[in-house]
């Protein structure tokens, strides 16, 4: 017997819904195999990490402050490559709108008022926008494929903000130690409860705009046209350039936005290590959800209930962290291998080395 | 040893491990696979390299061992994106984040213990040479190993019909399948490649650049070897080139500081990454190479469809 | 059936409240790296694993591992806070903000920062002298030495790692006057390769002992590989090079967090600042190994001496770079200049990066 993918016709409804429902269950299955292995009592071991995290409104509260950034990040993304760009430097717009956020905030920390906080998240918008704008311009201009150039804008990125802190930003009240000072109160995002602050309506604002945007409007309409059949878009007078230019800097942003969130209402100063790979995980959040901005906020919060629930499985069961990013590996893969049932589905035909054969040469 | 012939070895140590991931993926990105999971089975290849060579006692084995690693990731990888059409950058990136927390796993049992190294090789007399002696003919068997698979991976993908059948899947796999090209058994294969080299590259730091195993000891190598297939434009011996590049602008920062020259050492180790920017600027404004040299069905999926 | 079935379940709630009242201590750890760095946290880890030895099930400890400084710092610490821990040792200076803040709002936990410098009602920091360690280290590097020249791999230019190059620098001058000392600046806590490389270098320059204030063992196991002799950091590190191995500056934090749980078990707990050295057993030399009998003896004299108060590594008359007399004849430095530390001492081939 033999297994092969037949493309459908148009992606799957059905599959649309089941195959997530598959991948849970694969990682179920897979999860409760490892726990046992490990002499875990599996069934607590899989309500440790998934239902556990979602009983308690501190932990609720603690996952919606981790999908913020990636919801914020990975909306612009699913933006970008519906316009067939491959932004995968979100990592470093949102280490450059956090600095360019930061401007203000360590460099006239006299400067309050109520204008402060606005300025700073306008300087974040804008930092996140130039450095996106870096690849496009090359893109555009040259050709360049802009995986490469905006990831390996993302280390310059890093190294920037690494200088930054040790440097001419540091605390002058520090000790010498790595770090800025501490953001005066009105440049911090304002709390709504606990650690949930203001950040995460900006993010679902930002996510009912593109989903507006991109389902209801000519211009979205544009972007995805321009994506999936450039050639089209161009007999229709749509601008390739105008859209990739757009899609960038927009997704560059948006992860700026997330970046100065970050460090003024979670962090509240700037660090050389300010992003757990907010920047990366969100193109898997940008996927998971299907390039959907609405689906993109659901896989956040999956996101961040695996980040929540594994740590609570370290300190319930004392699993140790390597088996929880493992488990986090593990679970994405599932989703995404799952994926193939929307696009494609099985077709089983009997191993003989004609058809085998026939499968080389149509 | 005289001074310049340990800084020149040294360099060439720190280059090979990048050297030998990158000629990898360039192997596998040049039949259009993009496989962003480098530093996951790098970290594999460390672990399960240095594992090996503990539990059979030799090196070799174990260096045997760390290509295994690499590949059993990489054809996780590869069943992924090729037979289910998976999106490869997602992909990737979730083969890293396995990639580290098995290399953890699988390590518990080997922190602490000193490894054993892969011994260098010397060679009566020529080692003794002047000047060349050491550089030439002192080194591990690793690095000698990378040059001749840079050179290899040249010859066959510039002058052989597999080689050649390679980038025609990576530039457009619709014609390399209507020509009859196996589209999906080539770029297995080549993932699979891409995987061994990672591995080696882990179990070359494992075993003979620092033999021992701690956690995450590969600190962003893979990453650095991605940028590299990049700077060298997809050209097997152009990747030596950069290797060593990188390797030198390293080594040198350290030496200067040691001279007691202060340099910004965040600058320097951006150094590389603007340098790959620029090339990579560079090529794409010349059309003609840019047409000759970038794999364009990079990261793009094929499915067989009759 | 049912009758049992309800009585059972009575027993169990009256049996409830009797459980919780037996309740260990629970006390948390949250370590910046992984437990098997075989440096910085695995010692930290010993020390929560002999607070296990010595309580037995009067006492539970958690950890979290691999959390990184920045956003995700703040969270890993309150969820201890909710579990119900007593006491919550955070191990890293990156986590400072996020325990002070934590601790705000949860009063009737003790926290516990290791390294930094704000401390509240239920926040106590602490940190080793290991300065205390690198004067010994140094003394035995100028007697050992045959070019004269050390080589230290130093890690970010934060106060703890220059105290610790003038500590060595001013052990080693006390013996050679002339001795040099080379360092090379690495940028990381933990990159096998890099302080490898690093270490080669300052091998290549010249330098025939080496000294580290990186985590990893690649120098002490570089310095085997070239012939030339080492210093381990934060464990005992003779196994990588038994030949080059001398003796190694360990973090033991078992004492002191045995104590601070004792504290806690009996109500005494208050917060402070502990900066304990070999005097609290916090600081502590590995066998000195390869070493001739009077030099390893000189060394044990030295730690004894530093140990009961009647040597202090820095001593005066302490210069700078420039020249500018830092600390007088006669005088100790006081730990805020300790603290803060941010010259080298006269002699250091080095300038500090800024």
């Amino acid at each position: 017997m033999r297994v092969e993918l037949r493309q459908r016709s148009a992606d799957s409804r059905l599959m649309v819904w089941l195959s997530p429902l598959l991948a849970l269950l694969l990682t179920l299955v897979f999860g409760a195999v490892l726990f046992a292995a490990l002499g875990h009592d599996p069934l607590r071991a899989l309500y440790v990490y998934f239902v556990k995290p979602l009983t308690d409104a501190w932990s609720l509260e603690e996952i919606v402050v981790k999908a913020t950034p990636l919801a914020l990040i990975g909306v612009g993304l699913a933006l970008a490559f519906r316009t067939n760009v491959w932004n995968i430097g979100a990592e470093g717009q949102y280490t450059v709108g956090a600095i360019c956020g930061s401007i203000l905030p360590v460099m006239l920390p006299e400067w309050q008022g109520p204008l402060i906080l606005p300025a700073v998240l306008v300087c974040g918008v804008l930092g996140g926008m130039a450095w996106a704008a870096i690849p496009a311009f090359f893109r555009v201009r040259f050709g360049s494929s802009e995986i490469l150039t905006s990831l390996m804008l993302v280390y310059v990125a890093q190294l920037l903000l690494d200088w930054l802190v040790r440097g001419p930003w540091r605390d002058p009240e520090g000790y010498n130690f790595p770090e800025s000072r501490l953001f005066e109160a009105d440049a911090v995002i304002p709390a709504l409860a606990g650690r949930l602050h203001f950040g995460t309506i900006l993010a679902l604002l930002a996510v009912a705009a593109l989903a507006v945007l991109l389902g209801r409007t000519l211009k979205g309409f544009e972007f995805r046209v321009v994506g999936a059949a450039p050639r089209a878009g161009a007999f229709a007078g749509f601008s390739e350039r105008g859209s990739i230019l757009a899609a960038l800097t927009v997704s560059g942003g948006l992860a700026g936005l997330a970046g100065i969130a970050e460090v003024s209402g979670t962090i509240g100063q700037l660090h050389p290590s300010i992003s757990p790979g907010y920047g990366f995980t969100a193109i898997i959040a940008a996927f998971l959800g299907r390039l959907n901005p609405v689906g993109v906020v659901f896989a956040s919060l999956l996101l961040a209930l695996t980040y929540i629930g594994g740590e609570s499985a370290q300190v319930a069961l004392g699993v140790s962290d390597k088996i929880v990013r493992v488990f986090q590996g593990a679970i994405l893969i599932f989703v995404l291998g799952c994926d193939v049932f929307i696009r494609y589905r099985l077709h089983f035909r009997p191993m003989r080395r004609a058809a085998a054969r026939a499968e080389e040469a149509p | 040893m005289t001074g310049f012939e340990a800084v020149i070895l040294t360099i060439v140590t720190a280059a090979t491990p990048l050297l030998i991931a990158a000629l990898g993926e360039l192997v596998t990105e040049r039949s259009g696979v993009l496989n962003l999971g480098v530093e996951g089975m790098m970290i594999v290849g460390a672990v399960t390299g240095f594992a090996g060579a503990q539990l059979t006692g030799s090196p070799y084995l174990g260096v045997c061992a760390s290509m295994l690693g690499g590949m059993a990731l990489a054809s996780l990888f590869g069943f992924l994106v090729l037979r289910l059409a998976a999106n490869q950058v997602a992909s990737g990136l979730a083969l890293t984040l396995l990639g580290l927390g098995l290399s953890g796993m699988i390590g518990e049992a080997f922190i602490g213990q000193p490894g054993l190294k892969l011994e260098r090789i010397d060679i009566p007399f020529l080692t003794d040479l002047p000047v060349v002696g050491a550089i030439l003919f002192g080194q591990d068997p690793l690095v000698y190993m990378s040059i001749a698979l840079a050179v290899s991976v040249s010859w066959f993908l510039f002058r052989t019909r597999p080689g050649l059948a390679l980038r025609a899947v990576g530039n457009n796999h619709d014609s390399a399948h209507m020509l009859g090209v196996h589209v999906i058994r080539t770029r297995f294969l080549a993932v699979l490649f891409g995987g061994a080299c990672s591995g080696l590259a882990g179990g070359y730091l494992s075993l003979a650049y620092t033999p021992q195993w701690v956690e995450g000891m590969t600190a962003g190598r893979g990453w650095i070897a991605l940028a590299l297939v990049v700077f060298a434009s997809w050209m097997p011996l152009r990747a030596a080139i950069g290797a060593y590049l990188f390797g030198g602008a390293l080594i040198l920062q350290f030496h200067a500081q040691a001279e007691g020259i202060a340099l910004p050492s965040q600058f320097l180790s951006a150094l590389p990454y603007l340098a790959t920017v620029a090339a990579l600027v560079i090529l794409s404004r010349d059309r003609w190479t840019a047409r000759n040299d970038s794999p364009s069905c990079l990261g793009q999926v094929f499915v067989p469809d009759r | 059936m049912l009758r049992a079935t309800i009585f059972a379940a009575f027993a169990m709630m009256l049996a409830l409240p009797a459980a919780q009242a037996a309740d260990p201590v629970k006390a948390a750890f949250v370590y910046v790296g992984p437990i098997g760095d075989h440096g910085w946290t695995y010692q930290h880890d010993q020390g929560r694993l002999a607070i296990e030895e010595a309580f037995g099930d009067k006492v539970e400890t958690l950890y979290v591992e691999n959390v990184a400084e920045g956003p995700d710092a703040e969270r890993a610490i309150e969820r201890f806070a909710r579990e119900g821990a007593d006491i919550v040792f955070t191990t890293s200076f990156g986590f400072m903000n996020p325990t002070v803040k934590v601790a705000k709002r949860f009063p009737d936990v003790k926290f516990e920062h290791a390294t930094g410098y704000k401390r509240a009602d239920n926040v106590a920091t602490y940190s080793a002298r290991f300065y205390e360690g690198r004067y010994v280290i140094g003394q035995i590097a100028a007697k050992m030495s045959k070019s004269g020249v050390a080589g230290y791999v130093a890690s970010f230019p934060i106060p703890e790692v220059v105290r610790g190059i003038n500590s060595f620098l001013l052990g080693a001058q006390s013996v050679n006057p002339d001795f040099k000392l080379k360092i090379v600046w690495v940028n990381t806590w933990f990159d096998p390769g890099k302080e490898a490389d690093a270490a080669k270098a300052l091998i290549d320059q010249g330098a025939d002992i080496m000294t580290q204030h990186t985590d990893s063992p690649a120098p002490v196991q570089i310095a085997g590989e070239r012939g030339v002799h080492a210093f381990g950091q934060a464990s005992d590190m003779d196994a990588f090079a038994p030949a080059a191995h001398y003796t190694a500056i360990i973090d033991d934090w078992s004492a002191y967090y045995v104590s601070r749980v004792k504290a806690v078990l009996d109500g005494s707990w208050e917060s402070g600042d502990i900066w304990g050295g070999f005097a609290e057993d916090m600081v502590v030399m590995a066998p000195y190994t390869d070493l001739p009998d009077d030099v390893a003896a000189d060394a044990a004299a030295m730690v004894e001496k530093i140990r009961s108060g009647e040597f202090h590594p820095f001593t005066g008359p302490i210069y700078d770079q420039e020249g500018a007399l830092r600390v007088k004849e006669g005088e100790r430095a006081d730990d805020g200049m300790l603290l803060g530390m941010d010259w080298y001492v006269k002699g250091v081939d080095d300038k500090l990066p800024q």
